[in-house]
């Protein structure tokens, strides 16, 4: 059994990560970090970018959704913002690889504010429902400003290029994507912090009270809508990068549907839930192809249920985790820790 | 160019047809938003498989259309039925956001087990209604959407009715304006949400025999709830008449910017609407003004 921590300064109070096991495991995790693309083959490599892409989008969900308690359903839609603005960096401008995420961020944060006004006058469900609406428009802008985005063709991207290196493979994209993953997650992690960060828990927690607090509530709904959608931005820029086309097929609602499943799954509210919710929901989809492969020897058609197997896993997976679990994976997680800081005695 | 003012009739006439079928969509939305203040979003989803029982029962087992119609209706109220036990009731009490997300995951589930029964292609419902074109002056419509639009107003009009002179309706709404106040009455709160789950599953099964008869049905046919969504905002959530004055306007709407600016200005039309009135009225045109109090 693990006693209480001694801190004797103010300093080791405030940490961010504040025992020493605590920061073993963290170092652990980096040493595994760095040396997993020396173990792993091509697939797992891409698996791991794929989750570090969904693990940024998520976490700028949970800023929204999480912490400040407005419900978006547009998440796909701002990450395919993104990734069209690097795609024409890209190929119209030709800006360096770093330049051309950090504009996708801002100029999906500026989208995400415009799509965050009708929070001015409507919360909850109505405002989910403007932001289906939102991404539907999005995505007819991505179907139809044909000069600009190729229309349904497409545009497509060179690989990215960065200190007169070539990133085409997924090793080479690993050592970009998941620095960068590490680097938004502890943004994240520190933003609520400071005062915007508290000031966002205080709106979720009961709006009127937080403007009585003296809390501008519009502007600082905004704030949290364009930082969401700057993690969206970016996320959606990497994506570009990783795939190296862009279509309007590839930012579907039901992508926005799986954000929010994310963030509910992983647990809403917590950067843990956030982590934990997008390497759950990208692996789910994996192992089910890896379920239907065992069994196809014996089940023929095992393959042709895989699409249909998945949705209704998807869904499933929504519903029980909010019937049964409703604080999400990252609960799951305090508990293991839990038994074992008590070992011997039960909680 | 001369205004052509017969084809105008014409594409009026068939978006107040799809308009219709949009209300009564609408009308089951909103009989379980009243009843429970559950936003459910797979409503289209259960139109879908409103559609597909009926196909089943007309198609495959080869029942004649007037038993098939009730089958497919009861199912549709049995789908109700259970997904109010076993999904709804454990959430009672629980955030609106967390049972509207709920519904998200119910319809991805119907849409998988559709595409696991009855496969993902596209297939046409038997045809049942004939297709003898009626005239209305020199207007052409369709009969299919003029018998939608028959059906959908006498339906939505027995509904007004049962809701101002059934004790289940009177109940229902006693329910809708205080849950505390209905219980202490003696009103069955409990049974007032399942039957409301069950009458609305009905009605979208029902919505989806029609809409699956004008247009086909297949697994992304659920997408038409989306419209019914819109609908629902524009009349407001808990009104039955802002459901009809909505399923009205939206159909207008989608049947003008298809025909006259381009079909895929269609959802973008509709979205664009949505948009608009929650900025300038966010309960809707008939709904209940919600005042908030610390």
């Amino acid at each position: 059994m693990r006693i209480g921590a001694l801190k004797d300064s103010y300093g080791a109070d405030q940490a961010l990560f504040d025992t020493a096991v605590q920061r073993l495991w963290l170092a652990l995790g980096a040493v595994a970090l760095l040396a997993f693309p020396f173990a792993a083959n091509d697939y797992w490599l891409y698996l791991a970018c794929l989750v570090g892409i969904h693990i940024v989008s998520t976490t700028g969900l949970n800023i929204l959704t999480g912490y400040t308690g407005l419900v978006s359903l547009g998440q796909a839609a701002f990450m395919g913002v993104g990734a069209y603005v690097v795609a024409l960096a890209e190929t119209k401008l030709g800006t360096p690889f770093l330049l051309n995420l950090l504009a996708a961020g801002l100029v999906t944060a500026m989208v995400g504010m415009v799509v965050g006004v009708p929070s001015l006058r409507v919360k909850g469900l109505y405002l989910a429902i403007a932001t289906i609406a939102a991404s539907f428009i999005l995505h007819f802008v991505f179907q139809n400003w044909t000069t600009v985005t190729g229309g349904t063709r497409g545009l497509s991207i060179p690989p990215a290029q960065l200190f007169g290196l070539e990133l085409a493979r997924p090793f080479a994209l690993y050592w970009v994507i998941t620095p960068l993953t590490c680097i938004m997650v502890l943004a994240a992690a520190n933003l609520f912090r400071t005062r915007i960060g508290r000031a966002f828990i205080a709106i979720r927690d009961r709006d009127i009270s937080a403007e009585v607090l003296g809390i501008p509530l519009l502007r600082y709904k905004l704030m949290s809508f364009g930082l969401s959608s700057f993690y969206a931005g970016v996320a959606g820029g990497l994506w570009a990068y990783f795939f190296r086309v862009v279509t309007p097929e590839s930012f579907p609602f039901v992508y926005s549907i799986f954000f929010l499943a994310a963030v509910i799954v992983g647990g809403m509210g917590t950067i843990l839930g956030g982590i934990l919710g997008a390497v759950f929901m990208t692996l789910v989809p994996e192992a089910l192809k890896l379920v239907v492969g065992l069994l196809s020897p014996w089940m023929p058609n095992a393959v042709a249920l895989l699409s249909p197997v998945r949705t209704i896993v998807f869904g499933a997976l929504i519903i029980g985790f909010l019937i049964l679990e409703p604080h999400g994976l990252a609960e799951i997680w305090r508990r293991i820790r839990r038994f074992f800081h008590l070992w011997p005695f039960k909680t | 160019m001369e205004f052509d003012w017969l084809f105008f009739c014409e594409v009026t006439l068939a978006g107040l047809g799809s308009g219709a079928l949009l209300a009564l969509t609408a009308l089951a939305f909103v009989l379980i938003y009243k009843a429970t203040k559950v936003v459910n979003l797979a409503i289209g989803e259960m139109l879908m498989v409103g559609a597909y029982l009926f196909f089943s029962f007309a198609a495959g087992f080869g029942l004649p259309v007037w038993l098939a119609i009730p089958l497919a209706l009861i199912g549709g109220g049995l789908l109700g039925a259970i997904v109010e036990r076993t999904i709804i009731r454990p959430m009672l009490g629980e955030s609106a956001i967390s049972v509207f997300m709920v519904t998200i995951g119910l319809g991805s589930v119907l849409v998988g087990l559709v595409e696991i029964i009855w496969g993902a292609a596209p297939t046409q419902l038997p045809d049942f209604m004939g297709t003898t074109p009626l005239f209305i002056g020199d207007a052409y419509v369709s009969r299919k959407i003029a018998i939608g639009f028959a059906v959908a107003s006498i339906v939505i009009a027995a509904f007004v009715l049962a809701f101002r002179f059934w004790r289940g309706g009177v109940a229902l709404r006693a329910t809708a304006t205080d849950q505390g106040a209905a219980y202490s009455c003696g009103i069955d709160v409990p049974k007032v949400f399942s039957a409301a789950w069950i009458v609305a599953g009905v009605a979208a099964a029902g919505a989806g025999i029609l809409v699956g008869a004008v247009g086909g049905i297949s697994p992304t046919m659920g997408v038409f709830g989306l419209s019914a969504l819109v609908v629902v905002i524009v009349g407001g959530l808990d009104s039955i008449a802002g459901a009809l004055v909505g399923g009205l306007i939206v159909g207008l709407v989608e049947a003008w910017s298809g025909t006259f600016i381009g079909g895929e200005y269609k959802l973008l039309a509709t979205f664009g609407l949505l948009i608009l009135i929650l900025m300038v009225r966010p309960y809707g045109l008939f709904g209940t003004v919600e005042i908030e109090r610390l």
